[in-house]
């Protein structure tokens, strides 16, 4: 098993026929998403991904005709809020949004309506979410890229994407594989928390460990660590948390990162993930080595 | 990007909100004319403040009261002359000094936690708020506006309520609260804070007190300047270090930091990272820099130039992620961008990920010091660093 993504999502991509939606698209299907439908305003009677896919002018209209379940989202930031709040208006109940630099005003409006229709949006300006699985039997929607998993038990949420890899990478090269590997994004306004995804991770059988990847900037940290002191004591669990050596006041690249007074601080962060019996890495290196160390075994 | 007091003055006056009568000048005897006007208006004494986008400015001498049209003049050339944490005073604002009765502090701000914009008030104004959270948190009331409709009239309400407002002053506070909260929304600021909101004498009104904004921050939100090109105009370009600004029109996340070792890696977190680990190994960072995804060799070279552009750089460490990037890409800019320079420094190079077995023939034909993983690669860097007389 696995959360979120797996062999019966039916997704629609929204940007199907965009640049980056495109070629995207393309790599999931390879690894064994089941893409069901495009949506591009206006493209509505095409045809996507090598002739493959129907385009349609309305997500309503994907799910009406396609019975697609879950959406990704490339739409160019200007529009993404709002391609979210569509996906949810018309029954999508899992929501991707991969675009990066939206309008924090345009989130905080787009949330309430994924609210209103109880559904769930991870992102935006995430790396999106993989299941790993062999011979084109896995499911990933995003961007992560493929070859760096390997199917298995543990589960891996980060606030990054391309630390994600590193992190990952150096758990497929010591041999340990991975239930879900999910990012949940760098803004400051997101969907889907650290907390979320532990709680869709405690509910997920095959998952035997986890590995947290954080962040400066927020207290997001700290609010799982709480939760996972409490609900998570019989998993392994291990953490990473970046930008311990980021100045007060500056701005680390994600609009989300940055230390402000005492509040953010990396030192915290580890303090309180410790405190919630993880074990914390210096390095993503360490990751797979303090996994067996906090007791998690290979099957 | 932060507005200068005057700016954000100008969006609360445009909104409608209670500001000062105040004027923003460049000389002395620009100074002195807007303090004669006041003067002439009944005004007893004016307050000259130094435009900075530092903290600490009275402290260091960039805010001062005159009592007539020329200290207002000697004062101004005094302040204009003044370099505030690095930054010299090119502007100042000229307003007219208030009988402050007492300070309340406002503010609307994008909030991670609820997720919305949350609106915070205090009757203990005039300082910073994060002083009032530690010392007494029941100081602070606070509400979550509504995501569609703004602050509702209840919620401004229960605001005032709450800082023990009454009367002709709670419905004046009102009008500003619900006023900050619009300006957020419509103009994209993550912040717009009021403080001191001031009570101050108004013989004139009910209850003889009325409230103004005497001083405001704003800060846009970045990602949405795009769709404000009146407001993105108010950018103190004059302040920005010409590199940042290379950086931010290349699409580069820069950050100056003051060590030997310049970083160029693609992703934030994998960045913040790479800056840890050189700390770890004991080296200094020089830089934060994320190249962002996909980038191509020509914007490789040009990061190559911005880290360049710092002359404490000693060693370069290079580490990229191939995801969206792709290592040939990044190969191809190393090379360009060392045909081109003037300066060279030693440097390693990772890069793993896509395209990866394409980057390490194109490196090794190049003759780059490489690494294979990630705590290698600070390892070497800091060792070319020191070598080169940094650390």
């Amino acid at each position: 098993m696995s959360i979120l993504v797996d062999q019966h999502t039916r997704l629609v991509v929204q940007g199907l026929t965009g640049r980056e939606g495109g070629f995207h698209a393309g790599q999931m299907a390879a690894y064994g998403t089941k893409i069901v439908a495009g949506v591009t305003p206006g493209r509505g009677g095409e045809l996507g991904l090598d002739g493959t896919v129907p385009v349609f002018d309305t997500v309503r209209e994907a799910v009406e005709k396609t019975a697609a379940n879950t959406s990704c989202i490339f739409v160019p930031a200007a529009g993404a809020a709002d391609a979210i709040a569509e996906a949810a208006a018309s029954g999508i109940k899992t929501i991707f949004c991969i675009t990066e630099g939206i309008p924090v005003h345009d989130m905080v409006g787009a949330l309430a309506v994924v609210q209103q229709h109880g559904a769930r949006l991870i992102g935006p300006n995430c790396p999106g979410a993989t299941t790993p699985g062999l011979n084109g039997l896995g499911a990933k929607i995003g961007i992560i890229p493929a070859s760096i998993h390997l199917p298995g038990d543990v589960g891996v949420v980060s606030r990054s994407g391309t630390l994600t890899y590193e992190a990952v990478q150096s758990m497929t090269d010591a041999g340990i594989g991975q239930s879900t590997c999910l990012g949940i994004g760098g803004d400051p306004i997101i969907g889907t928390t650290f907390r979320d995804a532990l709680e869709l991770f405690a509910a997920d059988p095959a998952t035997r460990a986890l590995v947290l990847i954080g962040e400066i900037g927020g207290s997001a940290e700290e609010e799982a660590a709480a939760w996972a002191g409490e609900h998570l004591k019989h998993l392994p669990r291990v953490a990473f948390i970046a930008g311990r050596a980021a100045p007060e006041g500056r701005r680390m690249g994600h609009a989300g990162a940055i230390v402000s007074g005492a509040s953010g601080r990396a030192i915290d962060k580890i303090a309180a993930l410790e405190a919630a019996g993880f074990k914390v890495a210096a390095s993503p290196t360490e990751l797979p080595r303090l996994l067996i160390e906090a007791g998690y075994t290979k099957r | 990007m932060k507005l200068h007091e005057a700016e954000a003055r100008e969006l609360l006056f445009r909104a409608g909100l209670p500001v000062p009568d105040a004027d923003v000048a460049t000389t002395a005897a620009g100074a002195r004319a807007i303090a004669e006007r006041l003067f002439a208006s009944g005004v007893a004494q004016v307050v000259i403040k130094a435009q900075v986008l530092v903290g600490g400015r009275g402290k260091a001498g960039g805010v001062k009261l005159a009592g007539s049209a020329e200290e207002a003049e000697s004062t101004a050339a005094t302040i204009l002359a003044l370099t505030i944490k690095d930054l010299p005073v090119r502007r100042v604002l000229v307003a007219p000094a208030s009988t402050i009765i007492r300070e309340i502090y406002l503010a609307a701000l994008i909030d991670r936690t609820t997720r919305g914009v949350l609106v915070m008030a205090s009757a203990a104004g005039g300082m910073e708020i994060e002083e009032v959270a530690a010392k007494d948190p029941t100081a602070i009331v606070r509400e979550v506006a509504h995501p569609h409709g703004g602050l509702l009239p209840f919620q401004a309400r229960r605001l005032g309520f709450g800082i023990g407002l009454r009367g002709e002053l709670l419905k004046q506070f009102c009008v500003i609260a619900t006023g900050l909260v619009k300006i957020a929304r419509e103009s994209d600021a993550d912040l717009v804070e009021v403080n001191p909101l001031a009570v101050v004498p108004a013989p004139d009104l009910p209850g003889g007190e009325r409230l103004i904004c005497l001083d405001a921050k704003v800060t846009f939100d970045d990602s949405a300047l795009d769709r404000h090109p009146d407001l993105a105009a108010w950018r103190d370009a004059d302040s920005e270090d010409p590199i940042d600004r290379e950086a931010r029109e290349q699409g580069i996340s820069y950050i100056r930091l003051d060590g030997s070792i310049g970083c160029m890696v693609n992703g934030a977190g994998l960045a913040m990272t790479t800056l840890d680990l050189v700390t770890r190994a004991g080296g200094t960072p020089a830089n934060f820099l994320d190249i962002g995804g996909g980038a191509r060799a020509d914007k490789v070279a040009a990061a190559m130039r911005i880290i360049l552009a710092d002359a404490g750089v000693k060693a370069i460490l290079v580490n990229i992620f191939g995801g969206i990037t792709r290592g040939d890409e990044v190969a191809k800019g190393l090379i360009e961008a060392r045909a081109q320079q003037e300066r060279i420094v030693p440097m390693v190079v990772r890069i793993v990920g896509t395209n990866a077995a394409e980057a390490a023939v194109l490196l090794r034909e190049g003759g780059f010091e490489t690494a294979a993983s990630l705590d290698e690669a600070a390892e070497k860097a800091v060792a070319l660093a020191a070598a080169g007389g940094g650390k």
